[in-house]
């Protein structure tokens, strides 16, 4: 039996007004009724615009040439406008606060069909049906600020699938979720689309994330043009992944470094349901057995240090009692936990945006309490997720220079210090072009810049790679690397992207409800299920694939691992 | 069907937002044209019983009740200084009670301004009461009822909604800002802080402007703004009180109307 087409692109090609190239390029592609795809690919690889002709926001809101034939559950496109598409395809889109619109998650939920006009005790039926579906009746009358983000996103699909669209479009819904949330949010999706026969197409550069749940097809994007579309299993086999930019599963790239026959595996997407011959196991063994062990790093002397850390806010329980934690020289920590756990509060602290009402901070063993944020700012740079939120000047130059401008240093010193971090960073080429000119990373390179310009001793990053895909956020985390080894410079990353913290961190710090869970090695602390359970972590696939093995030192495995992959990486580089 | 509108608490906020506009629109017309010392009494009554059923706490509304009462304040003796003899002009009579000259105090002049004020009185409460107690999305529902357009009365809404995380935004950018050496804390002069602060608004403002462009494509991909009507999930069917309250009203309105005719004109004359 021929299954029956939901999306199809024919020859699909667009080039938006105001560029010279075409983002999408002879697009071919056909998307079956109720199967699952995942649509991947680098940054500018052109998937927001695939996504977006799809939706109907192109060219509607975007516009530009469109050639080919779209056509979607029968209807051309063409002939359908952003409203009548809407009924076909239901789109989340990745910022959960944009996408959130009304005052409660009852209204939010009805929003579509009171756009409608529906009669308003139709809206109420539909509703309680709803939030019975997404068991989620206790939250209806919540206001989107107290949301966590799986309840957020939760709302986001009710609020689209309430009117029955056949074809659901999710962009980036992985994006804003702990690694607990985002598996949560995949299998509500996964039992959703067995239920209601839903097509539907996520948009993510998150492979391994992304594959918890079963796929029917991965497509891969690259330069606006589809170099894969097949079976996850299969796209796993080949390397296109790596070859564009991508991340592979890291058990993947363990069996393929370990010449273990793929060949011979099916369903090589399924990591729990994976079955490993004797042969395949043994080759697994003999492999990591010869890879290097990671010496260990040399403790540094404390650098950063809280003790007896108070901090609630008014009216409120603490959250934090009598807390302490301790940073060392020279290192590279990540801060990791579930959200609000209380990861940005105590960065709040460090940085002095909030005062502890009991407790002390030292930096080297000089007290920070007393010191104002600018003050404290000279000694501990802080970087936010969001680049547009620091930058306030319209050129490269200036921007990076504006910390030394308002704190009086001598012209002469500018220059130089300007020079000096313009060349580390690899601005220099850009040092005279408009901000507005740079891509997200670059821009996210300036702010690291300006705030490195003030040669701080330890540099706090929230989310440093958030919005990037393997290439950028290689660049980015080899450029932190190099700051941390060639200045001194102590890092500290609060993140939510465990392959991050696995391949760049020394030490992990866990925070959980104002508590530190653990402090150790990466490795140590991802391979640790009750620690992962209660900090809203995810397990790393490379220990599922040592107990398959019969490799008992988990931990040891991903540590080798993690520094073959490094070496491989400088390799490539040099 | 509408079960979870009927919440427990008291009557008014259980009232419809259509109720509570066409109430207060009507009745601070009708109030700010008369100036019948009786008419603005009962008025007044009217309005404290809506104030004492919303069970406001003191602390709420402490610092609008001095903001306004300082106003009216200022407001009376303002209205005496320029023109003491306003009383006079309209009362066609002069009860001199003290002084002389110009500023003499007459009855004339103590009787306008009190009705003057009974219109503030009559007005504050009820204004306070239905803002503590109606529901913003109920009030956008209430306007669009009585033919405001859907699109003006949304976005009220929704100004109300991204509050929060404007703030939030706002105080994100004015940490980091702080943080690259800004000062904008009683430390710095006058000149450097609006300086300063235009360091804030630059990354706000399009950051902010970031956002709208989200934001309404979330909500053109869920139709906002295709129709000619909207429904509203928070609108209720007018009930029995609310029936009985917006016939009141007219008749307040009508009675207004008539002590027009009665007092030949806006003012009650007892002298």
């Amino acid at each position: 039996m021929k299954q029956e087409t939901m999306i199809s692109l024919q020859d699909v090609s667009f080039q938006y007004r105001n560029q010279t190239e075409p983002t999408l390029k002879h697009i071919d592609l056909e998307v079956c009724r109720g199967h699952k795809v995942l649509l991947t690919g680098p940054s500018g690889s052109g998937k927001s615009t695939l996504g977006n002709l799809l939706n109907g926001v192109i060219p509607e809101e975007f516009p530009g040439e469109l050639t080919g034939q779209i056509t979607i559950n029968g209807h051309a496109v063409s002939e359908l406008d952003l409203t009548s598409l809407s009924f076909e395809v239901g789109t989340v889109l990745q910022d959960p606060d944009a996408q959130f619109v009304a005052l409660t998650v009852a209204e939010d939920m009805a929003f579509a069909l009171e756009n409608d006009a529906q009669p308003v005790s139709k809206l109420h039926a539909r509703v309680k049906e709803w939030a019975e579906i997404l068991k989620m009746p206790q939250l209806l009358d919540q206001k989107p600020q107290e949301l966590s983000g799986g309840q957020k996103q939760r709302v986001a699909l009710a609020g689209v699938l309430i009117d029955n669209e056949p074809i659901l479009l999710l962009d980036e819904p992985l994006a804003n979720l702990d690694p607990a949330a985002g598996r949560a949010s995949l299998e509500l999706l996964d039992t959703l689309a067995k239920e209601r026969n839903l097509t539907v197409l996520v948009i993510d550069h998150r492979i391994e994330e992304a594959l918890q749940i079963h796929f029917d097809k991965l497509v891969v994007l690259a330069e606006g043009e589809i170099v894969a579309n097949d079976s996850p299993d299969e796209v796993l086999r080949s390397d296109v992944l790596l070859r564009n930019g991508l991340r592979e599963p890291l058990y993947v790239t363990a069996l393929k470094d370990a010449a273990v026959d793929l060949a011979a595996l099916s369903d090589l997407d399924d990591l729990l349901g994976l079955q490993l011959e004797t042969k395949a196991q043994k080759k697994l063994h003999s492999w990591q057995a010869q890879l290097p062990a990671p010496s260990a790093k040399e403790k540094g002397a404390p650098l950063l240090s809280g003790r007896g850390l108070t901090f609630g806010y008014p009216g409120k329980p603490a959250i934090f009692q009598d807390f302490d934690f301790e940073i060392q020289t020279g290192e590279m920590a990540a801060l990791v936990g579930q959200n609000g756990t209380g990861k940005t509060t105590l960065i709040n602290l460090i940085t002095g945006f909030l005062k502890p009402q009991a407790g002390s901070l030292t930096l080297a063993g000089r007290p920070l309490l007393d010191l104002s944020v600018k003050e404290r700012a000279e000694k501990i740079g802080y970087v936010l997720q969001d680049p547009n939120q620091m930058i306030s000047k319209t050129n490269v130059s200036d921007e990076i220079a504006l910390g030394l401008v308002l704190r009086g240093v001598p012209a002469a010193e500018q220059t130089a210090r300007l020079e000096k971090i313009l060349r580390v960073t690899g601005l220099y080429p850009y040092r005279h072009w408009p901000i507005s000119a740079l891509s997200f990373g670059q821009k996210k390179r300036v702010t690291i810049a300006s705030v490195l310009v003030l040669e701080p001793q330890v540099l706090i990053l929230d989310e440093p790679t958030a919005g990037q895909d393997l290439a950028h956020y290689a660049k980015m985390m080899d450029f932190l690397r190099l700051m941390n080894e060639q200045l001194g410079v102590t890092v500290l990353m609060v993140t939510h992207d465990m392959n991050l913290m696995l391949s760049y961190a020394d030490r992990a710090l866990v925070l959980d409800q104002g508590q530190l869970l653990a402090q150790a090695a990466p490795a140590q602390v991802l391979t640790d299920a009750q620690l992962i359970k209660r900090a809203h972590l995810s397990q790393l696939s490379l220990q599922v694939l040592a107990n398959k093995s019969g490799i008992t030192d988990a931990i040891g495995f991903a540590e080798k691992f993690t520094i073959h992959e490094r070496s491989k990486d400088n390799a490539r580089r040099a | 069907m509408h079960a979870e509108l009927e919440k427990q608490g008291p009557w008014i906020s259980r009232l419809s937002g259509t109720t509570k506009i066409v109430l207060l629109l009507a009745l601070s017309a009708i109030g700010m044209v008369s100036y019948d010392t009786r008419y603005l009494v009962v008025l007044t009554i009217f309005a404290l019983i809506f104030f004492y059923s919303a069970r406001l706490k003191w602390r709420q509304i402490k610092a609008l009740v001095y903001a306004i009462v300082g106003f009216t304040l200022l407001n009376l003796v303002l209205v005496y200084i320029f023109s003491p003899q306003y009383g006079t002009q309209i009362y066609g009579s002069s009860h001199i009670l003290f002084g002389s000259g110009f500023l003499a105090v007459t009855a004339e002049e103590l009787f306008y301004l009190l009705n003057m004020t009974l219109k503030y009185i009559f007005i504050v409460p009820l204004i306070l009461a239905f803002l503590y107690t109606t529901d913003p999305s109920e009030l956008a529902a209430g306007m669009n009822k009585i033919k405001i357009p859907y699109k003006v009365c949304y976005a009220v809404e929704l100004s109300l909604r991204y509050i929060p995380d404007f703030l939030r935004e706002y105080r994100q950018i004015s940490f980091a800002q702080q943080a690259r050496g800004l000062e904008i804390s009683k430390k710095a002069n006058l000149w450097q802080r609006v300086k300063g602060s235009s360091q804030i608004l630059i990354p706000l403002v399009f950051s902010s402007l970031d956002r709208i462009e989200v934001t309404t494509r979330a909500m053109r991909l869920r139709r906002f703004g295709t129709q000619k009507k909207r429904s509203w999930y928070k609108a209720h069917p007018l009930s029995k009180l609310d029936w009985f309250l917006l016939g009141v009203t007219a008749l307040l309105v009508v009675c207004g109307i008539w002590l027009f005719q009665v007092d030949q004109g806006r003012y009650y004359d007892p002298f």
